[in-house]
């Protein structure tokens, strides 16, 4: 690639980036999922009259509390991060983001300062009906704040509904309704969202299991792990299927990171899936240290090729496809869309030197041409691929997205088994006879936050070297600053958010050693 | 009795709500006020300017430093 910026200074903004939005991620799928489960045993309670349900409902409300309490905000860091470290990507997409990003600013304040406040202060100050409604509306307001930030990422994923302004040098709105209603927007807040559901329902089974074991709180574990497995089974079945359909859209418009989930070097027709496998130390291709060989690998015939395109013998293209290009099934090879990359860059540099110069005449004729349908569809679609020299810079990371990857797949299925068997031990009233499941079901907390955080490495790290998909590599979106500030605050932000996070398992662990109020 | 207008009312509710906190929902209100301080007051002002907006005053000169630096591939 050419060294347009510091690789220190890139690596280390990325890295900075990760960590802030990765501890982000560690507070609000819980808030995502608990919220609803919270909401069903507040329904039990208006509807039973049992206050041993107002008692459950409680508990979990602290849990919750704390939970959103601690990381609330975190996620502005990464606005802080926008602002200064990507100065060149914000400018690029600032309108598209403004929308999303304000809406979701106010829509968040609304909501935390109405409908929790009322869950918190409310319980016999507001009817009981009125208290249940702000339970629902903070898990749904959860849930649409969730939205705007992934339809953001989704935009990231798949630019659709603008046009790049060359006056301005940034992508303008044409349509917020292709922006909210993408596919990729659409996959992405289901799928991410359902995954919240799993975590917290995951997260609920587990420390009544703790209590089970504990032999204190049982009506309050049982009844929580009745609700959670029922809610945890279903919103499983709904998060296969809504990565089923990202897979698709993945297939569709990300092929390279669709081949590097798979390990798919050379394509084919009638693909199999690999269900499990692991790279060796060998490279499959001498041009590149990132392709490494199977060791082992267990492949299900034609999976994958109906899991991408819904044929069990259509082509799926490997990278190699996707590098060299392949005639037959239509996919140009990277050094055209460098080259064609290189035409959208020299043409863009032209109008910008017409306009320092004051050729207006020039400049409106430039600009007629790089805004016209022909040149964005053939050169200004491959504009972001005019940096690289290299094709091997167009690969991500091979093992850490096929990794991150499988181990997202196999923990969602290990859920289901867990949500499967916690129901059929509770109906035969065996659950707290059976000490190792309530043990696995304890070791799975963390497992469901590693679930969690794989599906965020495929997304982000599979999307490599993208920060807007074809148009704008993460090399060129860095500000040019000294590495050497990023990397301190990237070790205030360690540090910061470790504090934070050891404070929120504090107190909730102690929360949870104190049990509901009696 | 009369019942007081709506915003005294919710002004009650909102410190009501809060004299009555728990001894957690302190712990945690402690740990919000000094993320926010920390957030706004220390990293947003020290380490986290705004390039664009720090370094040029105008929407069109921010334009025209994206444009060259996003042309620029040496």
């Amino acid at each position: 690639m050419i060294e347009i910026a510091d690789a220190s200074l890139v690596d280390w903004s990325r890295a900075q980036f990760a960590l802030t939005a990765m501890y982000h991620w560690v507070f609000v799928p819980l808030t995502l999922g608990i919220t609803f489960i919270l909401a069903f045993m507040e329904t039990l309670y208006v509807k039973t009259g049992n206050e041993e349900w107002k008692k459950i409902t409680k508990f979990w409300m602290t849990i919750f509390g704390i939970n959103f309490a601690i990381g609330v905000a975190t996620g502005i860091i990464l606005e802080f991060e926008f602002g200064t470290n990507w100065s060149n990507y914000s400018w690029f997409v600032g309108d598209i983001f403004g929308a999303p990003l304000a809406i979701e600013g106010i829509l968040a304040f609304f909501m935390e300062s109405t409908f929790i406040a009322i869950m918190f202060f409310g319980w016999n100050k507001v009817g009981r009906k009125t208290h249940l409604l702000a339970t629902w509306l903070t898990a749904i307001g959860a849930n649409l704040s969730a939205l705007w930030i992934l339809v953001a990422n989704g935009w990231m994923q798949k630019p659709v509904g603008m046009v790049f302004n060359p006056e301005t040098a940034r992508n303008e709105m044409q349509s917020f309704w292709d922006v909210l209603f993408s596919q990729t927007a659409v996959d992405k807040w289901l799928h991410a969202t359902s995954s919240g559901f799993v975590l917290a329902s995951v997260f609920v089974i587990g420390i009544s299991a703790w209590y089970l074991l504990k032999n204190r709180e049982i009506m309050l574990a049982k009844k929580s792990i009745v609700v959670a497995s029922v809610f945890g089974l279903l919103s499983s079945v709904y998060l296969v299927w809504t990565g089923d359909n990202s897979a698709r859209t993945i297939a569709h418009d990300q092929p390279m990171k669709f081949a590097a989930l798979e390990g798919l070097y050379n394509g084919s027709e009638g693909a199999g899936l690999v269900a499990i496998g692991m790279f060796s130390s060998n490279v499959a291709d001498p041009t590149n240290e990132n392709l490494k060989d199977f060791s082992m690998k267990l492949e299900i015939p034609n999976f994958l090729s109906y899991m991408a395109f819904l044929d069990w013998d259509a082509f799926v293209p490997g990278v190699h496809d996707l590098i060299n290009g392949n005639e037959k099934y239509g996919y140009m090879s990277a050094n055209e869309k460098i080259e064609r990359g290189k035409v959208a860059i020299a043409k863009l540099g032209e109008f910008k030197e017409a306009k320092k110069a004051g050729n207006d005449s020039l400049a409106t004729a430039l600009k007629a041409e790089l805004t016209s349908a022909d040149f964005q569809n053939n050169y200004f679609k491959y504009f972001g691929y005019g940096y690289f020299t290299n094709t091997n810079d167009l690969i991500p990371n091979v093992p850490l997205t096929f990794y991150s990857f499988h181990i997202m797949v196999g923990l969602g299925f290990f859920f289901i088994l867990l949500f499967i068997l916690s129901l059929i031990y509770i109906w035969k009233g065996t659950f707290e006879k059976k000490k190792w499941f309530m043990k696995m079901a304890i070791i799975s907390i963390p497992l469901a936050y590693v679930a969690s955080q794989a599906g965020w490495i495929v997304a982000e790290v599979g999307r490599q070297p993208w920060v807007v998909q074809d148009l704008m590599p993460t090399i060129s979106a860095v500000t040019k600053i000294s590495s050497g500030s990023v990397m301190l605050t990237f070790w205030l932000f360690a540090v910061l958010f470790t504090v934070l996070l050891i404070a929120e398992l504090k107190i909730m662990f102690r929360q949870i050693k104190i049990g509901p109020k009696h | 009795m009369e019942k007081a207008n709506i915003f005294i009312r919710i002004w009650r509710f909102y410190t009501g709500g809060f004299k009555n906190m728990s001894s957690w929902g302190r712990q945690v209100w402690i740990i919000i006020l000094i993320k926010l301080f920390i957030m706004f007051a220390i990293l947003k002002i020290f380490f986290f300017p705004d390039f664009l907006k720090t370094n040029f005053s105008t929407d069109e000169e921010r334009s025209s430093h994206v444009l060259e630096e996003i042309t620029n591939t040496k």
